[in-house]
């Protein structure tokens, strides 16, 4: 896919300097949209958990861990419950919006993990947790990268794919026996916010670490200075 | 593909690529005291109008074998104020009203000499936990037959003897599975579980499954959804 890149040169310097639009309008939206619902389904469902903080038996009841209300939205279990059941809406037509555009625009490829990225996940492994060297860069995301928001978004169709097991048991009863029956789907459902949460907090570090040029790509969608070079 | 321009140009279209994510910032209306109630409530609207268009009426709710019944002793026993609302079983009538051909009160005899259906069945909480019981009685869609219920009608509501109150969309209410229910564990109902008649209904959740039932009423219009509805959880909640 050709790369849109502008030429800048400073008014005042003169210095000439890169920039690449990496981030079309509609991931940048899906983005932020979905940052702040998965944040309320996160809290909310935490909320929600709280109501019964186990996965066994009711009677007697075994609590799993008593999750702090700070860390919650929505204050009581019905408040959660409109939290939850509103923006479960938007992180779905988010996702679905997402989905769409980056297959019918040929987007994709640029997050894509497939199989020819495999090869490079291990030199990346090792720059990033090992002090290895770095590996060149050719594209906007680097094959651990590309794994990362791959799984990313695997787990967000999970995350939806269990709620509705969860929520609609009898109507979705072939997707709770697929996940092994009604208990183990909201296991699922709760291990998945967990493993979601895991990618969020390693993607936060690495904004961090990756500096402000990167951080402003993915609102306005132009990288100033891009690590690789445009075709 | 490179074009050229300036750091000031650069900017200007930065600038413009920014306030193209404005509509991001309509979500902090959920922020605003004010409106966050009102926008859960059309949320939570839209969910329950979700609901009702995901019900299939002939889908069944799972059933379950002997074995996997929850032990009569280590089911639940939930109820908003009393366990035991004292109702006095001699007196006790079915109380009917609204679009029906024959109100009036109905003896438990009356309600029992419809066809008798037992069924094994999930009753999920809204809190989260499930338990999986064996539930005996009558179809709640014989019943409303033998009342001569308006079948255009679009609600049934009933009132309970501890004040508790409860509502179905006829949809549900006329599912298969939908029981007026006198028997669990192949026994009467226990004061404790709703005697003498309750709600059974393997579609919804836990909290529309009404104990002590004291009236009922069918209606074209919904008047109070549900205890717990009134108090902002959702009216449908179909499972």
């Amino acid at each position: 896919m050709a790369t849109r890149a502008i030429a800048i040169e400073d008014v005042k310097t003169g210095e000439a300097t890169e920039a690449v639009y990496e981030h079309p309008l509609v991931v940048r939206l899906c983005h932020w949209v979905n940052a702040v619902a998965l944040f309320v389904m996160v809290g909310s469902g935490l909320q929600i958990f709280r109501a019964f903080p186990s996965f066994g038996a009711k009677i007697p009841q075994k609590d799993l861990l008593n999750w702090p209300r700070a860390f919650a939205l929505g204050g009581w279990l019905g408040g959660a419950l409109q939290w939850h059941l509103t923006f479960m809406w938007i992180y779905i037509a988010t996702g679905l919006l997402y989905i769409g555009y980056q297959i019918f625009s040929g987007n994709y490829q640029q997050v894509l993990f497939v199989r020819r990225d495999l090869p490079g996940v291990w030199p990346m492994v090792r720059h990033y947790f090992l002090f290895g060297p770095k590996p060149p860069t050719r594209e906007a995301y680097n094959p651990l990268q590309k794994h990362a928001y791959t799984s990313a978004i695997a787990l967000g169709a999970l995350s939806v794919l269990t709620g509705f097991a969860v929520w609609k048991p009898v109507q979705f009863s072939w997707l709770a026996w697929m996940m092994g029956g009604f208990h183990w789907a909201r296991l699922w459902h709760f291990l998945i916010m967990w493993a979601m949460l895991a990618f969020v907090f390693g993607h936060l570090v690495m904004v961090v670490l990756h500096g402000w040029n990167n951080f402003v790509s993915m609102l306005t969608g132009w990288k100033k200075d891009p690590e690789y070079r445009s075709e | 593909m490179s074009s050229r321009t300036d750091s000031r140009k650069f900017k200007a279209i930065s600038r413009r690529e920014l306030l193209k994510l404005a509509p991001v910032v309509a979500l902090g209306a959920f922020a605003i005291p004010r409106l966050q109630k009102p926008l859960l409530k059309t949320g939570l609207g839209f969910s329950d109008w979700a609901s009702a268009r995901l019900f299939r009426s002939g889908h069944l709710a799972p059933t379950f074998a002997e074995s996997d019944l929850t032990p009569f002793d280590k089911y639940p026993i939930n109820d908003y104020d009393v366990d035991d609302p004292q109702v006095d079983f001699d007196k006790w009538t079915l109380t009917v009203t609204g679009e029906v051909q024959k109100p009036g009160d109905y003896t438990l005899a009356q309600i029992q000499a419809l066809p008798k259906f037992t069924q094994n069945t999930r009753h999920v909480c809204v809190e989260g936990w499930d338990v999986i019981g064996r539930f005996g009685g009558v179809r709640l869609s014989d019943f409303l037959r033998m009342i001569g219920a308006d079948p255009t009608a679009r609600f049934v509501t009933v009132e309970c003897a501890d004040d508790y109150y409860e509502s179905l969309d006829m949809i549900t209410a006329v599912h298969p599975q939908s029981l007026l229910c006198y028997e669990m564990y192949g026994r009467p109902l226990t004061r404790e579980h709703g005697a003498p008649l309750r709600l059974s209904i393997p579609t919804k959740i836990g909290y529309k499954q009404a104990k002590y039932l004291t009236d009922l009423k069918v209606s074209h219009v919904l008047g109070k959804a549900g205890y717990w509805e009134d108090q902002g959880y959702s009216e449908f909640y179909g499972l």
